[in-house]
């Protein structure tokens, strides 16, 4: 069962992942992303990570997508061939893709990793919340941090305009 | 066969792969950004799974939860120089962007 979960999540995530990169629409682009997210986040549950598949729901789909279709929006006449994304170094850029994924693919079938898998499902909001105020409370106040910097700066920069 | 660890990796690395194509190939800015994402969500589908399939307890699931937030900041930053490089150019095409190219 939980293979064939899998097999569907990853047809998902790959195909609409390619409906992204394929397309010559932008808006085509951020709805196949849309979809690729979604099978992400249902990968993390196939992994046992409730609480980050919910926060890539929250944060990607509600944030980050409606980010990147308000700056399509802004920046382009939605009606019109400018909404089109055009391409260029095609063949170099799918030699390079593919030599890439033939190392990867190698690298991952011939490593001997160290699996010990944990069967078990149980939910996992409380440990990780545990352990970012405790082992990683300092990478937790610097992305905090980081994160306020970055949203000011981007709205100063954006005002200014 | 059943899936382990190699099946998610394979498919991180499709995604990163994809996202590496869409970041070379594609003139808008907007569909950079779309890239960029992709290959953080393939880097992030590692942390998951390596956190599931080896005996680190969650620190693979606490890295990805710093890599969304990381990403949510970059999505902001870059959104707003979009906006502005359409203020000054009219276009987000990045090939137009070459004022520094002399």
């Amino acid at each position: 069962m939980q293979d064939i979960m899998f097999y569907m999540f990853a047809a998902l995530t790959i195909a609409s992942a390619g409906v992204m990169v394929f397309s010559r629409s932008v808006i085509y682009s951020a709805v196949g992303l849309l979809f690729t997210f979604f099978g992400v986040a249902g990968i993390y549950v196939l992994l046992a990570a409730d609480f980050v598949a919910v926060a890539q729901v929250m944060i990607y789909v509600g944030g980050i997508l409606v980010l990147l279709l308000f700056g399509v929006m802004l920046s382009q006449r939605v009606t019109g061939v400018n909404m089109r994304t055009e391409t260029l170094q095609t063949v170099p850029a799918a030699i390079v893709a593919v030599g890439v994924l033939f190392i990867l693919f190698r690298v991952i079938s011939k490593t001997e990793w160290l699996v010990k898998a944990k069967t078990t499902f149980e939910p996992t909001t409380a440990k990780l919340g545990t352990l970012l105020m405790t082992d990683y409370l300092i990478p937790f106040e610097i992305v905090s941090v980081l994160l306020l910097g970055a949203l000011i700066g981007a709205a100063f920069i954006a005002r200014k305009g | 066969m059943s899936v382990g660890l190699n099946h998610y990796l394979f498919l991180a690395a499709v995604l990163f792969v994809l996202g590496l194509y869409a970041v070379i190939t594609k003139k808008n800015a907007v569909t950079v950004l779309m890239g960029i994402e992709l290959i953080l969500n393939a880097a992030n589908i590692n942390f998951v799974a390596f956190s599931r399939y080896t005996d680190t307890d969650m620190d693979g699931q606490v890295f990805a939860i710093f890599v969304i937030v990381t990403a949510a900041a970059a999505a902001a930053v870059a959104l707003a120089i979009v906006l502005n490089l359409y203020e000054r150019l009219k276009s987000i095409n990045l090939d137009e962007a070459d004022s520094l190219s002399g």
